[in-house]
């Protein structure tokens, strides 16, 4: 008996039994679709969060010191010991930030409370800013300490109303007049405290600001993803020697903390899909009941199909053939409500949501395993009815 | 040459409670090609129980069964299942066909089950369905046919498969006499055609369409003989000629 003739005789008997083996079909339904949906909701939102992450760079180690009398580091001694490693490291930038009153010569009373924050030239490349207009802090300003800053949308939008305007303007951070040389691609809607409520200015003017030379804080950025791990060590023992205890000092690396946060995003995924998996099982035994149920309704066919000439294996492959296909055509149903709601949560969510085709394929074929797994029981009891009893019963 | 049908000291003992009920109590019979046997018996006698033995749907509590020369008390469930499917056609009382699947799909199940071919299983069951004169109905579902036509539908398929052995238990009993006179006649014409053909039945009028009577009382044989020596049935063949 050929399988596509099973799996006909399968399909008019689902046919012939719609409400049931659509009830049936339920909890795989059910259990298909919020899979796909979960996997899929999940999986944007890692690569939301990822890119995300990624625009700041993963390469980049944060270094914070701890300011001790002697024991601080220095920006010429952090170079000087970058450049030894042209391998490992690919910038360093200083931070020191600068806050205070943050205004304009026409602003009047109105200001804003911000900071603005120190860096050397090195700094465009390790966050990658994207300027729209004017440039970059270059190395000669650090040099020449010069009054300038680099300024984000929001402050750009505040104070001029449009980015194209602010270039050539002057900004006054704690009265201190510095000429705008540049403005950031917005990025956040030039929202406040956003990545667009941002100030840059020659971290050699920032210290000047601060009235100190002490600077606590470094980004220093990693040649590759490859390395980071291994210019963090070396960063480390460094910084050790030149601060002598590393209670000291700390080095964050954006890497570890991406990584950090994928994983945690597998494992709340694992566990969500453990949990709509509770449901396939639900549906399986669903299957497994209704199936149970068909074979007792129909032992007098079995009987007949026995009489006939029906062995073991004919009455197994027609009740799993049926079983099979009630759950993958459940499976199917399932995908395609599933991949729906993933679009239509991606949509409200405003975010990428594409049901990867492994989660599809995974789903179909875990339908129609469930289909042979549960429905195999029912099958196998159909088999092993002994023809005259099954024959008599009605 | 075997016999055909051998049965030799067959016991069928079933426990109803703590007693034992002995539905065959030692059967002996011998069955050849070509006869035309009715086994006739009051209600409960075992006449059933015999067929189902004779058929490999039940098997004997003791005593051995050689179908065709072979031995088949220790077949398994797949062997007996190839046995029935190959040599034997049964004819059921309740027609037994498949509600749900089309004439013609009742006819091929035993071919199906053979491992005939789709094509080779649809001419062969047209070819039985003509036999029985209800080429005709193939596409119909068994409840838009009649009892009489249900039971033409059920012969069709005990001969689609080509067996050895025809067994009918009680063919007319749930037909009116005169559509059960045309099914006797048509098991008479099969049995002409060189058809083997085992026939169960309480009525003495259908025995007498037979040519050998086996009387079972109570799980025994008590005649096996031409249909002349058993008083009863040979009282009703004198009135079915009489009849014409
Ligand atoms: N499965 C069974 N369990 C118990 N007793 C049975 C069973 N099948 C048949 N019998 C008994 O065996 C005897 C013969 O039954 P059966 O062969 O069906 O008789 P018949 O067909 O001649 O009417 C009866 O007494 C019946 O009650
Ligand atoms: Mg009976």
């Amino acid at each position: 008996m050929s399988l596509t003739k099973s799996f006909i005789m399968a399909l008019s008997s689902i046919i012939s039994n719609k409400v049931r083996s659509l009830l049936t079909m339920l909890g795989i339904i059910i259990g298909i679709a919020s899979v796909i949906v979960l996997v899929s909701v999940m999986n944007g939102l890692t690569g939301e969060i990822s890119s995300i992450f990624n625009e700041f760079g993963t390469t980049s180690l944060t270094t914070s010191i701890t300011p001790r009398s002697n024991k601080e580091v220095k920006p010429e001694e952090l170079y000087e010991f970058a450049e030894q490693y042209p391998d490992m490291f690919a910038g360093v930038s200083p931070n020191v930030s600068v806050s205070g009153q943050v205004k304009t010569p026409d602003s009047g009373d109105d200001y804003l409370t911000g900071s603005a924050t120190g860096v050397s030239e090195d700094y465009y490349d390790i966050k990658r800013v994207d300027m729209s207009f004017g440039r970059f802090i270059s190395y000669e300003d650090c040099e020449n300490r010069s009054k300038v800053a680099v300024i984000g949308s929001y402050q750009a939008m505040y104070f001029f109303g449009l980015s194209s305007k602010a270039v050539g303007e002057t900004i006054r951070i704690n009265g201190t007049p510095y000429t705008i040389i540049g403005v950031i691609e917005e990025e956040a809607e030039s929202a406040e405290s956003s990545s667009d409520d941002v100030i840059y200015i020659p971290y050699t003017t920032a210290l000047k600001a601060n009235g100190t030379n002490i600077v606590s804080s470094y980004t220093v950025d990693a040649a590759s993803d490859e390395v980071v791990d291994e210019a963090k060590a070396l960063l480390e023992s460094f910084l050790l020697e030149k601060v002598g205890d590393s209670d000291y000092f700390t080095v964050i690396s954006m890497k570890a903390i991406i990584d950090q946060m994928l994983e945690m995003m597998d494992t709340m995924e694992m566990v969500l899909v453990a949990i709509a998996g509770i449901s396939l099982l639900v549906g399986g035994i669903g299957i497994m009941n209704i199936m149970l149920v068909s074979v007792s309704e129909r032992t007098r066919e079995i009987g007949i199909r026995k009489s006939l000439g029906a062995k073991h294996k004919h009455i197994m492959t027609q009740f799993v053939m049926e079983s099979g296909t009630v759950s993958c055509i459940g499976g199917i149903i399932g995908i395609i409500l599933g991949v729906s709601f993933a679009y239509l949560a991606g949509r409200l969510l405003g975010m990428d949501v594409a049901p990867s085709m492994g989660a599809v394929g995974l789903a179909f074929g875990v339908s129609v395993g469930i289909g042979v797994i549960f429905g195999f029981l029912p099958a196998r009891k159909a088999a092993k009815l002994n023809p005259i009893d099954a024959l008599r019963s009605d | 040459m075997p016999h055909l049908v051998e049965l030799r000291d067959i016991y069928k003992i079933y426990h109803v409670g703590d007693s034992e009920v002995h539905a065959l109590d030692g059967i002996s019979l011998t069955i050849d090609r070509g006869e035309f046997v009715a086994i006739v018996g009051s209600s409960g006698s075992g006449k059933s129980t015999c067929m189902n033995i004779i058929g490999c749907l039940d098997v004997p509590t003791s005593g051995t069964y050689k179908l065709n020369g072979r031995e088949i008390s220790n077949y398994s469930g797949d062997e007996l299942a190839e046995v029935r499917n190959k040599m034997l056609g049964f004819i059921f009382q309740q027609y037994n066909l498949i509600p749900k699947l089309s004439v013609i799909e009742n006819v091929q199940l035993p071919l199906l089950y053979g491992g005939y071919s789709d094509k080779e299983q649809k001419v062969r069951a047209m070819a039985a369905l003509e036999r029985v004169g209800l080429a005709s109905k193939a596409k119909n579902m068994p409840t838009q046919l009649s009892g009489g036509q249900q039971q033409r539908v059920s012969i069709a398929r005990a001969l689609a498969g080509d067996p050895s052995v025809i067994l009918a238990d009680e063919p007319t009993g749930a037909l009116d006499s005169r559509t059960g006179r045309d099914v006797m006649r048509f098991l008479q014409q099969l049995n002409r055609e060189g058809n083997t053909i085992i026939l169960i039945t309480h009525d003495n009028s259908i025995a007498a369409r037979a040519s050998r009577i086996v009387r079972v009382t109570d799980g025994r044989i008590v005649y096996d003989g031409p249909v002349e020596g058993d008083e009863n049935v040979a009282h009703q063949a004198a009135a079915g000629r009489e009849e014409g």
